[in-house]
């Protein structure tokens, strides 16, 4: 075997090494945590015990699963309302020129960037001087408002690798805007669209500080509960929810990105 | 009679103007060219029929009907895009079917209606296909099905072989023609292809600048450009310019060049093509006009040959058909000779 061979061999070889740890260090807490929802120890203590216990458990535990449903809840609606606004905005900025277009378009970017403790300060303080007040429907709107942004930038970029002539073709062939919108705008962008319906749902379903600054005592979401159970001293229960949702939500996302090629070209 | 009427077209954009009163009467069944180089206005105006810009002032009729306020879906109007602009998510069949399924014919008709238009583009047995699984020239022929299925009253054309391989081009051409004649629609291509101008279209409109040069059929235009860039941007020109002295110019150094056009008070330019222009030995007998030179620069394409000949008047470029292979040598003396019938007045 020649030098330069050999080389390659080896810089293949540390390629996938770099790769491997990469994944590892992405992925080892995860699977720590799922493995010790299935340990018997309360301490998360070894040796290693199997059990199903704290997944009957979970069965049991009223809060952490009201949790987990109101959880569901809010991502989906907000992905509902958050995507539909979102993408309307998008074709908006993608295909009209109106006054303070660019203007608009600029401040879709600071919202990304300001910490969310201080974005969920000034909602409590506008939700309370307003009358909105706390509770799940403040933290809808509280999540709405922080995945627009997300939505109308994976949207758009869409809408810009797609261009104004398909819906001008449309328009040759006699479509009215709204023919032209379900027949060949919104299949054309679905890729987009399912991927910033997922970028809404993540956004809203991994959101904690607003989430808790909006939560009243008694109503509750699963990264707030989980919080303040971690707080008061908990139990492998939460390894089993965690576990749960996880695997929810890769299996949902996985599906998405082989069904849409996660925004890519079809 | 005229299919599609513009009368008075303007267009700016901020500080640009992208068309300038332009008017321009296009007759019923004809396949009417739009010539001018990248920025002229020629694909505004294309544009502005397909009710993609709305123009600030004039009239746009289409039957007698003033369209310039009326949006593009209620024009009738057919339009194949330079990128083609198939819908990506939908089959051959979808695609050539939608101006009929958005005016709710009954399937089967539509069924019928595509399988014809299919046939006449010659693409029947793909109309299951999807666009991306054809290749260029087969997704031309789509998009010319699918503008010409709802037999609409115009038919536009922006570069519509631009995108195509020279080869494929020749091909698509005759194509066109063929199918423009079949279906006798008025047709109005937008083009910076001199060659693709004069070879498929019936007349042609000179643009530059916004503003409307020149239009006529093709031959009238190469023969009588009325301008400089007319002359130079539809086929090769040789300028000779001086004051005016019985039926000809007076050139400096050069002497008297006649010409049968009229000719304007003053100074006057004169055109010459290269093909025009015969190379002759300098004791050859004369023609209407002769001036003598220096062959400079020799270019070599095939059928014919370029040569670049230094002469009083300035450089000025020669064609010659290759026809018995006997070339002339770079720095041989030689003089040039045309008929006064060649030499066009045209505007500076």
């Amino acid at each position: 075997m020649n030098q330069a061979r050999w080389m390659v061999l080896a810089s293949e070889g540390a390629g996938r090494l770099w790769l491997f740890l990469v994944l590892l260090f992405l992925y080892l807490p995860i699977l720590v945590l799922a493995v010790m929802g299935l340990n018997d120890s309360v301490h998360y203590t070894l040796p290693f015990t199997f059990t199903t216990r704290w997944y009957e458990d979970l069965a049991g535990n009223e809060r952490l699963l009201q949790a987990s449903v109101n959880s569901v809840a809010v991502a989906l609606a907000n992905t509902l309302i958050a995507t539909t606004l979102g993408t309307m905005a998008a074709l908006a900025f993608a295909r009209y020129r109106f006054r303070g277009r660019t203007a608009l378009q600029l401040l879709l970017f600071p919202p990304i960037t300001i910490p969310w403790l201080i974005i969920g300060t000034s909602m409590l303080v506008l939700f309370f001087w307003t009358g909105i007040g706390r509770g799940l429907h403040a933290m809808l709107l509280g999540h709405v408002a922080l995945s627009l942004p997300y939505v109308i930038i994976v949207v758009g970029a869409r809408l810009a690798s797609i261009g104004p002539e398909l819906g001008e073709a449309a328009a040759s062939l006699g479509a009215t805007p709204f023919q032209s919108l379900v027949r060949v705008q919104l299949p054309v962008m679905a890729p987009g669209i399912v991927a910033a319906a997922l970028f809404a749902f993540a956004v809203s379903f991994d959101q904690f500080v607003i989430s808790y600054f909006l939560a009243p005592p008694g109503v509750s979401v699963l990264p707030v509960e989980i919080f303040s159970a971690i707080r008061k001293g908990f139990t492998p229960e939460v390894n089993a929810i965690s576990t749960i949702m996880i695997v929810v939500s890769m299996t949902a996302l996985l599906l998405f990105a082989r069904l849409s090629k996660f925004g890519g070209e079809r | 009679m005229s299919a599609v009427d513009v009368r008075n077209v303007s267009k700016r954009y901020g500080a640009t103007t992208a068309l300038d009163r332009v008017s321009l009467a296009f007759p019923n069944g004809s396949f009417f060219a739009l010539l001018g180089p990248s920025g002229s206005g020629k694909t505004t105006l294309l544009r502005a029929l397909a009710g993609f810009v709305e123009p600030d002032e004039g009239m746009i009729l289409i039957d007698d009907q003033d369209v310039a306020r009326i949006p593009s879906f209620r024009r009738n109007i057919g339009m194949v895009f330079q990128n083609y602009a198939l819908f990506p998510h939908m089959s051959v069949f979808d695609n050539v079917a939608f101006g009929l399924t958005v005016r709710r014919m009954p399937r089967a008709d539509v069924r019928q209606r595509v399988g014809e238009i299919l046939e006449l583009v010659r693409l029947d047995g793909l109309d299951q296909r999807k666009p991306r699984q054809l290749s260029g020239g087969q997704q031309q022929r789509v998009a010319l099905a699918r503008a010409l299925v709802t037999e609409p009253r115009v038919l536009l054309l922006d570069e519509p072989l631009g995108a195509l391989d020279k080869k494929l081009r020749q091909d698509m051409q005759g194509e066109l023609k063929r199918i423009q004649r079949t279906v006798g629609i008025t047709t109005i291509f937008v083009t910076h292809d001199q060659e693709e101008a004069l070879t498929l279209s019936d007349r042609i409109a000179i643009i530059d600048e916004g503003r409307l040069i020149q239009v006529g059929e093709p031959g009238d235009v190469y023969d009588r450009p009325h301008t400089r860039f007319a002359a130079s941007f539809l086929g090769d020109a040789n300028f000779l310019s001086g004051p005016v002295r019985d039926s000809g110019i007076m050139v400096d150094r050069v002497g008297h060049i006649a010409t049968t056009s009229p000719l304007p008070a003053g100074d006057a330019t004169i055109a010459v093509r290269p093909e025009r222009i015969r190379l002759v030995a300098c004791d050859a007998a004369t023609q209407d006009n002769r001036i003598e030179g220096r062959v400079a620069e020799r270019v070599f394409s095939g059928a014919s040959l370029t040569y670049t000949v230094h002469t009083d008047a300035g450089p000025l470029r020669v064609l010659r058909q290759n026809a018995d292979g006997d070339v002339i040598d770079i720095g041989e003396r030689v003089a040039l000779v045309w008929l006064a019938d060649h030499s066009v007045v045209v505007e500076n």
